[in-house]
């Protein structure tokens, strides 16, 4: 009777296992994704996990707070100020095409869309919104792009991230894509996004100090003194990709999407930094 | 015993030496199907979106190569290419599903 | 076309704390563009800041100053409210100036 009612619980909990490998539950996830990284790094504050680095490193966090005040990312600053200001050719600015004409509304993206199925970054909404008005695409990773999303950033300081994933099958399709992009190994190195920013972040790579995934897209786009300018979320995904030593997909590959996706939702409640400063 | 051995190494020496020249000098054609062998390899590779940065270096190596009928260098270009796209094809679909144990729970 | 300067001059009683930023490629002459050509030198050789006629910093940069280059530094006797003219000439002999008023 005993090894009877044992048995019955082995398979209950296999069961069990097998239910929480294989159901798609988001609450969960960000449950989890949270407390990992507020246990292994008590001292940080929550809300400083999107200064990546300089929360993991007090010496890099002084150099930071004195760059900080005449911050590398101004020009682009000025420059997507500029942009987003100056109407299209057929009248129409950047502001039409968003809610709240644009403004502060940067912790709203990436965000499902209900009418196509796919999942809309800001990057992506901008060069919509520049196709819908006749205007040619930008390029996803050089400056224009980043001094846009630059200035739509910083006009959304400090709003805590609020992305949305609805109950449609869609949805979590897309955000079970992005996780399971952020976990799998790809490349010669053999390296997954989380090989450095769960397992690592605060350890050395070369020079660098590794950002925790946990609010790791709050301060896109980035001025990184590594690439001498500006770097968008694409732009930040791809030579992830190539460090690697894997072949970069094309920026906005439904993949980069779904992944961007997944980490926004885990940074829900963390505040947008953006733009930022990085080594 | 000791005899054997000694057969044997006497035995594979004569192999090898007698192999060589039939494995010297690499035709175009050897080098023509080692291409499409690996270029079929990473087609398949980037189905999955999974290829290497090093299998892409092989494959230019190896049409440079060829390109100056160095077609011994070509062919060995050619199969490493093809070794990496099927390493990267092996990762990718081992990874469909080992990547679950990674997620933090 | 904006200004390639950014200057923020701050008195505080005493002494007058400046810090500048210039956008500039400041290409060294040595670095290779991605078809493995060389990048012509071009970089900033003077930066000169001047207050009431007199000029109060000079700073020689060269090819070995990062782009877009940052400078800090503080002088005496300045009030609020003065001019303060920050100036660059490069290599190719561009330049740009600009003046402040100390906050």
């Amino acid at each position: 009777m005993l090894r009877a009612v044992g048995a019955t619980l082995a398979v209950l909990l296999a069961l069990a296992q097998t239910a929480v490998a294989d159901t798609t539950d988001p609450q969960a996830d960000f449950k989890a994704f949270r407390a990992y990284f507020t246990k292994r790094f008590p001292k940080v504050p929550l809300n400083d996990f999107v200064n990546g680095p300089y929360s993991m490193d007090a010496d890099l966090r002084k150099q930071w707070v004195a760059i900080d005040e005449f911050p590398p990312y101004q020009f682009a600053l000025d420059k997507g100020q500029e942009m987003f200001g100056t109407p299209f050719k057929n009248g129409k600015t950047y502001g039409d095409c968003f809610a709240n004409k644009g403004i502060g509304i940067r912790q709203n993206y990436p965000y499902f869309d209900e009418k196509t199925g796919e999942i809309i970054t800001l990057e992506l909404a901008l060069n919509r919104c520049r196709q819908a008005n006749g205007e040619e695409a930008l390029s996803y990773v050089k400056d224009d792009m980043a001094a846009l999303t630059a200035y739509m950033a910083f006009t959304s300081r400090g709003q805590p991230f609020d992305i949305k994933i609805p109950s449609d099958p869609r949805a979590l399709a897309a955000y079970e894509n992005g996780k399971k992009y952020f976990y799998s190994r790809r490349g010669q190195l053999n390296f997954a996004c989380s090989s450095c920013h769960v397992q690592s972040p605060g350890e050395h790579i070369h020079t660098e100090v590794l950002a925790p995934a946990l609010g790791i897209v709050a301060a896109l786009p980035i001025y990184r003194s590594e690439w001498g300018g500006m770097g968008t979320t694409s732009r930040r995904l791809l030579t992830c990709n190539s460090q690697t030593r894997g072949v970069p997909l094309e920026p906005q590959d439904e993949n980069y999407r779904d992944v961007e996706y997944f980490l926004s939702y885990m940074s829900n409640g963390l505040p947008i930094s953006g733009p930022g400063a990085r080594p | 015993m000791k005899s054997i051995l000694a057969a044997l190494i006497v035995a594979t020496l004569a192999a090898i030496t007698l192999a060589e020249p039939s494995l010297a000098a690499s035709t175009e054609t050897d080098y023509k199907t080692a291409l499409a062998a690996a270029e079929a390899a990473e087609k398949e590779a980037g189905n999955l979106k999974n290829q290497w940065l090093p299998t892409e270096q092989a494959l230019a190596a190896a049409k440079k190569a060829a390109a100056a009928n160095d077609f011994d260098a070509a062919v060995k270009q050619a199969q490493q290419a093809e070794t990496l796209a099927k390493a990267s094809i092996f990762q990718a679909k081992e990874q469909d599903d080992a990547w679950k144990a990674a997620v933090i729970r | 076309m904006a200004s390639t300067i950014r200057v923020r001059a701050t008195n505080s009683g005493d002494t007058t704390e400046v810090q500048a930023l210039v956008q500039h490629p400041m290409d060294s002459g040595y670095v290779k563009d991605a078809s493995g050509n060389l990048i012509p030198p071009h970089h900033i050789d003077v930066v000169q800041f001047e207050h009431g006629g007199k000029t109060v910093f000079t700073a020689l940069w060269g090819p070995a100053v990062a782009k877009d280059p940052y400078v800090k530094f503080s002088f005496k006797g300045a009030q609020k409210g003065d001019d303060l003219t920050v100036s660059w000439v490069d290599n190719k002999g561009q330049s740009d100036t600009l003046t402040t008023k100390i906050q």
